[in-house]
């Protein structure tokens, strides 16, 4: 029935525009307990969603004839969870060839049959941001997911009206990959910066170049060959010119430090800073100059970096003023990014909002989509999750996950085996007993590269 | 009035970092002994039902008793007017305190190199300052089981107390012979082995399997002959498990390997303990009926495979129990060991409940470890493993407030408490450029 409404939608041509191609969906959710998230908590409130937008929240709403209604008294509505580090849906994660590498896409990698996708809908996660690995200084660039589960087309499960993203990486990992596994710069957290540093000068002079020959063309008679086009620099000076948001892999209040004294220099603005296991230390600073940090809930000790870590990183960056997020980096962690949330509250006493901001509204405002999503609002895109239980309680459930008003979990109709795709050859089933490891993936492709550190040492808990 | 209770909860929320820091800053830096009277609290016992009003008093390490209207005489009084007393949990399998930074080979103590080497002792490279013990505590974690990895047969598990200055205080009473089950599953991403080659190497992992507990029994047999033996420290150790002076730690996960499992231990009578068990749910009346016990987890993981249902990790330990298996929960982990009565409350809410979550991490593993005299439960008699709490310690709002450990007070410090004290407000904050 949806499916119809849809394709009869489409030929009424409800908007030829970029997302016409994803649907959209219609339903009333009545008697929630709403947790807005940024306009408090609303008792037996309804949600009426319409053509994939929050159309209206309050009391004895009536559904428009053909709108779907579901009864979820007794339970909680909160926004779609926003996970602002994943690798979830990537076949490939590290392009780990240099350590630049600005010009490769995440979105040209994007698997939408990958079943945690689905596993991550039910955890109530509506939106992933599908990073590069951090075995590189600069990465390549990121994509911003929204989980529509069941899409065919990797383009289907981009979100499109999302901003441009970037991974850096500073520390063990790059100078792990580059220094002591290729014996090139960066070794240290000294040739970081330098990498960096020389990096943001090359943009400077290849804008220039561009510059000189851009208005060197209008000039009559001009015969001014082109400069070369690289990729790489182009997208280092759409950096400078605050198209693109940085998100930094970090751990070590050194190297935040670094790089925000890098980007004032370069008088870059846009840049969120990720794991920052150490931003506790130089929290003024991140909330002064950044976007923020988005942060593990409590890992710590897996590696030397992360050993001087706190559980109550969150709670200490929050009440300095830095937009702080919770994020997974796990295909493990994706699925209960509410209970990472609610660690918060054991670890440093954030209030209920405070917590569940850090799973919407503030990842939201890192990946520059707060306008769109994040809370539960008028005119918002209807991404929502129904709880059984409080979603901060240890033994909430969730229930259903709607993006775009779509539902695409469940938990009382789905089938258990969600897969799309068995490989043909796949005659008996792997089974994976370290599940774990199949979790953590910001190290994987990178075994490749370089002999001497292969083994499951290189993917075993490297973030 | 919901209004104002929620104004106050939400004021209460607020003031808990201070109720935090006014915990650590207290009167003490290192856990100390001595005589304590738990007043007026909540006491969920977990074998005997919870009684409320109640006090419990801890002296020369043991709980003396338990009951409403307790004279304090000359014992510590703490008040605990609101607040649950539990037993301490317990994790039944971890690295924790065998590993300090798990990247850094230098500091990981885990697996040592062979396949036959039951003679590595857990217990001696227990390293009672490692920073998670501290970190791990606090949470109501207080005995956790150190499991060596490796080889067929790895070395011996040993349970521990997280508190003492050597291996030997922390000791809990509990040691077992681990044997890794010779496997047909991949072991992870990496792992890119054919399926024939997986089940070829299991195969000719359980052949030698069998020749060495042959040799085992041999030496055995030898011994109890009274033969005079070389030194044969491995066989030693093995032969162990077949005088039933120590259990054998089977771990063991993928549905068939569990089924291979029951049958090999089947006619050899030793004590037999499973743990892992992942795809359990997948053969739980085979479990049932073999009445071996068994620790699983951890129980926030993935599936391990493909098609199962999402949330199949979670309700593994609940599927068992329903069908009768007897079960205690472990967190597979090291520096986040602390995370138990979370995957106890994932567990709780996929299906094993509340009651039993609680069981599978205090009196369930104790029995299965064959402690219950001393620990798994608040009861006159038992070793004083006991925590104070503001609420359920499996809901993360929830603040442990006091934690006992053999009858010792923990201070409620690690390091990641003092860097937020140090790190809240930093001075100088930020400065002016």
């Amino acid at each position: 029935m949806k499916k119809l409404i849809y394709i009869v939608a489409a030929f009424l041509g409800l908007g030829w525009n970029a997302q016409a191609q994803t649907p959209k969906g219609s339903v009333l959710i009545k008697n929630a307990t709403v947790l807005t998230v940024t306009q408090g908590n609303q008792e037996n409130t309804d949600v009426l969603v319409q053509d994939g937008i929050i159309k209206q929240i309050g009391k004895n709403l009536s559904a428009p004839s053909g709108v779907t209604t579901i009864d979820a008294s007794g339970k909680y509505l909160m926004p779609g969870i926003i996970d602002a580090h994943s690798h979830v849906a990537l076949d490939v994660v590290n392009e780990a060839s240099s350590p630049i590498t600005a010009e490769v896409r995440m979105k040209d990698v994007v698997n939408p049959f990958e079943v945690g996708i689905y596993r991550a809908l039910a955890g109530g996660v509506t939106i992933s941001h599908a990073m590069h690995g951090s075995a590189n200084v600069v990465g390549g660039q990121n994509a911003t997911l929204k989980h529509r589960w069941g899409a065919k087309d990797p383009a289907d499960i981009i979100m499109q009206d999302a901003p441009r993203t970037i991974k850096f990486a500073l520390g063990e990992n790059p100078t792990r990959v580059h220094g002591r596994g290729n014996g090139i710069q960066p070794r240290t957290r000294m040739g970081v910066e330098a990498v960096l540093r020389n990096g943001f000068n090359e943009a400077i002079q290849y804008k220039k170049a561009w510059d000189t020959y851009t208005s060197a063309k209008s000039q009559k008679g001009n015969t001014t060959p082109p400069p070369a086009y690289s990729e790489r620099l182009q997208t280092l000076a759409d950096i400078l010119d605050g198209k693109i948001i940085i998100h930094c892999h970090s751990y070590r209040a050194d190297e935040i430090y670094m790089l925000i004294n890098v980007a004032r220099d370069f008088g870059i603005k846009k840049l969120v800073f990720q794991h920052t296991n150490e931003g506790f230390k130089v929290a003024p600073e991140i909330a002064e100059y950044t976007m923020g940090a988005s942060v593990f809930a409590d890992w710590w000790a897996y590696k030397f970096e992360v050993y001087y870590s706190t559980a109550f990183n969150a709670a200490i960056l929050h009440r300095n003023g830095a937009i702080t997020s919770i994020n997974s980096d796990s295909a493990e962690l994706i699925r209960h990014l509410y209970h990472e949330a609610a660690k918060t509250q054991r670890y440093g006493g954030l209030t209920d909002d405070e917590a569940l901001a850090m799973i919407t509204i503030n990842p939201a405002k890192q990946l520059g989509i707060d306008d769109k999503v994040g809370s539960i609002e008028v005119g918002k895109q209807a991404d929502l999750v129904i709880f059984e239980e409080h979603p901060l309680s240890s033994y909430a459930v969730p229930q259903m996950t709607f993006v775009d008003g779509v539902k695409y979990f469940d938990i009382q109709e789905d089938k258990d085996d969600q897969r799309q795709l068995v490989a043909a050859t796949e005659m008996v089933e792997p089974i994976f007993l370290r599940a774990d490891e199949e979790a953590h993936r910001c190290m994987q492709d990178v075994d490749a590269y370089f002999e001497a550190f292969q083994g499951a040492f290189l993917e075993e808990h490297h973030h | 009035m919901n209004h104002i209770l929620k104004t106050i909860y939400t004021l209460l929320l607020a003031l808990m970092p201070l109720v935090v820091l006014a915990q650590i800053d207290g009167d003490f830096v290192k856990p100390r002994s001595g005589k304590f009277l738990l007043q007026n609290a909540t006491v969920v016992t977990i074998t005997k039902g919870t009684l409320t009003n109640t006090s419990v008093l801890v002296e020369n390490g043991k709980i003396t008793q338990v009951g409403a209207n307790l004279s304090a005489g000359d014992a510590e009084v703490i008040d605990c007017t609101g607040m649950f007393v539990y037993p301490g949990m317990i994790d039944s399998g971890t690295r924790l305190g065998m590993v300090e930074v798990s990247s850094v080979p230098e500091t990981v103590d885990y697996a040592e190199i062979g396949n036959v080497t039951p003679n590595m002792q857990a217990l001696t490279t227990i390293n009672p300052n490692a920073e998670a013990i501290g970190v791990t505590r606090v949470s109501g974690v207080t005995t956790v089981l150190a499991v060596p990895t490796g080889g067929l047969f790895p070395g011996t598990a040993a349970l521990i107390n997280l508190n003492g200055y050597t291996p030997d205080q922390m000791y809990g009473g509990f040691k077992a012979v681990v044997m890794n089950f010779p496997s047909s599953g991949r072991r992870g991403r990496f792992d890119r082995r054919s399926d024939e080659d997986i089940k070829k190497e299991a195969e000719k992992s359980m052949k030698e399997a069998d020749e060495i507990w042959n040799n085992a029994k041999n030496y055995l047999e030898l011994k109890n002959s009274g033969a005079t033996l070389h030194y044969y420290p491995e066989m030693e150790h093995l032969s162990k498990v077949l005088a039933k002076e120590l259990p054998l730690l089977v771990q063991v996960n993928a549905a068939s390997d569990i089924q291979n499992a029951i049958q090999w231990v089947k006619d050899k009578d030793i004590r037999v303990i499973f743990s892992g068990v992942a795809e359990g749910w997948r053969v739980a009346e085979d479990l049932a009926k073999s009445g071996i016990p068994v620790i699983t987890g951890p129980v926030q993981d993935l599936p391990t495979r493909q098609s199962d249902r999402y949330d199949a990790a979670y309700a593994n330990a609940g599927k068992m129990a329903k069908a009768g298996v007897k079960v205690a929960l472990r967190t597979d982990e090291e520096e986040n060991v602390r995370n138990l009565p979370f995957h106890a409350a994932f567990a709780a809410a996929y299906g094993l409940g509340k009651e039993e979550a609680w069981k599978a991490v205090t009196i369930n593993p104790a029995e299965i470890m064959g402690i219950a005299d001393h620990y798994g439960s608040v009861e006159v008699g038992k070793r004083a493993n006991l925590i104070v709490a503001t609420g359920d310690p499996f809901e993360t709002r929830t603040q442990i407030m006091h934690v006992f450990i053999d009858g010792y007070r923990i201070p409620l410090s690690n390091r990641h408490i003092r860097l937020y004290q140090e790190f809240l407000e930093r001075s100088p904050g930020l400065k002016a450029n």
